[in-house]
């Protein structure tokens, strides 16, 4: 139920003028679906947005999601030069 | 996919699995908050990465799993008045009620439509306004947003033949009182990513401290649960008890503030009953006041008689970490996806139905799901 998809932004659709919202068309890997800005109002096209049931709720943050693998390959080296010793 | 498959990839699952092997030093019992994160564990054989000293439980975050017996009911009753559309995630289809499904009351002629967003619901009223569209509000908090936008839609447009049968439920109150009870054996939590998205991790911390438990806000796939975990596993082997944030890319302290202010706006904090667990003070949503000519039960007056669970299914004890879906005695036997006896055992987040899943067919001999282009282990 609490599933959420990252897809990628690819246009932004006109504005509700009443309610103020936006929506845009977002890519999940090839299908492309009508999601609502109304909780990302800082999203913008080519950004990733965590989507649940057609609302975006969080723009992805790509440095972030970068720093477990960054982690990892220094966990690497740091194993690496333990098992060479001092 | 991006932000998908570069976390379902083996060998930094391995890498991790080998440092936290590492880490370890005495034995610790974690429980994942959500069903979707239950499901990536079995469904990647995670168990079989971790060292034996950790020992994982599954908590109560399926919402479809906790939904009171009385409302699936009331859920059924409303479908079946000829003048309800009745609209639905595909998960609640199944949940047995105390006399059937909602899918077997469509199967007998009940107009019920599943859809993926409650704007689906919301355009199907304007759609035919000569019926009346009700919409299964269940959910999380990470699904509040999307149904309190609905009904403020709703109010805005003057769509009155829509209304929502709420069945909102909040994951703080609900770690709370398992931690709260004398037999939980829960060394740390990982907290639902998805339900943080939307409320921040704030609210944990004076759980945390209270119960000195450390609470990781994790995400949902294989790695970042094993990262999740090796954070729990760090602070439980140095004393420490804090809230920490694994799914960064995703998860801000204060949460999505817009989304905040609009739930607050359309539903006010109440007390609601648990399937399987009870009634939790403060647990749950309901419309407020300002909103309540779009609530389902005051719009139609259906009355659910007095009903109870099957004797046999232990979903309480399986929702509380208390059991395991194997140490039931109608596990995959008396109890199964097409026949189950408990919402654990339907949802596509059930724990019940995850050990029916994937854990039978480990057992069976065949490889979990982590992706790698190596022959695995």
């Amino acid at each position: 139920m609490c599933l959420a998809v990252p897809g990628k932004i690819v246009s932004i659709l006109e504005e509700d003028e009443q309610a103020g919202w936006r929506s845009a068309k977002v890519d999940f890997g090839g299908v492309r679906k009508e999601v609502s800005l109304a909780f990302t109002p800082e999203a913008a096209i080519g950004d990733y947005v965590l989507v649940h049931v057609g609302f975006a709720l969080s723009v992805v943050d790509e440095a972030e999601a970068q720093k477990i693998f960054e982690t990892l390959r220094e966990m690497e080296e740091l194993a690496g030069e333990e098992e060479r010793g001092p | 996919m991006k932000y998908l498959d570069e976390y379902r990839d083996a060998a930094p699952a391995r890498q991790l699995a080998e440092s936290l092997r590492r880490l370890v030093r005495r034995p610790w019992t974690i429980m994942e908050v959500c069903g979707g994160q239950t499901h990536t564990i079995l469904k990647s054989g995670l168990e079989d990465l971790l060292p034996p000293e950790i020992t994982l439980v599954h908590g109560p975050g399926c919402p479809v799993c906790v939904t009171p017996l009385e409302l699936i009911d009331r859920a059924i009753a409303l479908a079946r008045l000829p003048e309800v559309i009745f609209c639905s995630f595909g998960d609640m289809l199944r949940v047995p009620g105390s006399r059937g499904s909602l899918l077997e009351a469509k199967a007998g002629g009940a107009d019920v439509r599943i859809v993926y967003s409650p704007l689906d619901a919301l355009k199907l009223a304007r759609a035919n306004p000569a019926r009346q569209v009700v919409f299964f509000a269940v959910g999380f908090e990470t699904t509040a947003p999307a149904n309190a936008a609905v009904v403020w839609e709703a109010e805005r447009q003057g769509i009155a033949n829509f209304s929502i049968l709420v069945a909102h439920v909040l994951v703080p109150p609900a770690m709370e009182a398992i931690l709260s009870s004398s037999n939980h054996r829960i060394d740390a939590f990982l907290a639902a990513g998805h339900v943080c998205t939307v409320m921040g991790y704030e609210e944990y911390e004076p759980i945390s401290r209270r119960y000195r438990v450390p609470m990781v806000v994790t995400g949902f796939e294989p790695l970042d649960l094993l990262e999740g975990i090796y954070m729990a596993v760090a602070q439980l082997e140095s004393g420490r008890a804090e809230v920490e944030n694994q799914y960064r890319r995703a998860v801000r302290r204060e949460g999505n503030r817009p989304a905040q202010e609009l739930i607050r706006e359309v539903f006010e904090i109440s007390p609601r009953k648990w399937r399987g667990i009870g009634e939790i003070p403060s647990s749950g949503l309901r419309l407020r006041e300002r909103f309540r000519a779009f609530d389902a039960e005051t719009r139609f007056r259906v009355a659910a008689a007095g009903v109870e669970e099957a004797a046999e299914c232990i979903a309480g004890l399986v929702l509380q970490g208390l059991r395991k879906p194997r140490e039931c005695s109608a596990f995959a036997t008396r109890c199964t996806p097409e026949r189950p006896l408990g919402a654990p055992m339907v949802s596509s987040e059930g724990a019940c139905a995850a050990y029916y899943l994937y854990g039978r067919r480990q057992h069976d001999g065949v490889q979990p799901e982590l992706s790698s282009g190596e022959s695995g282990r």
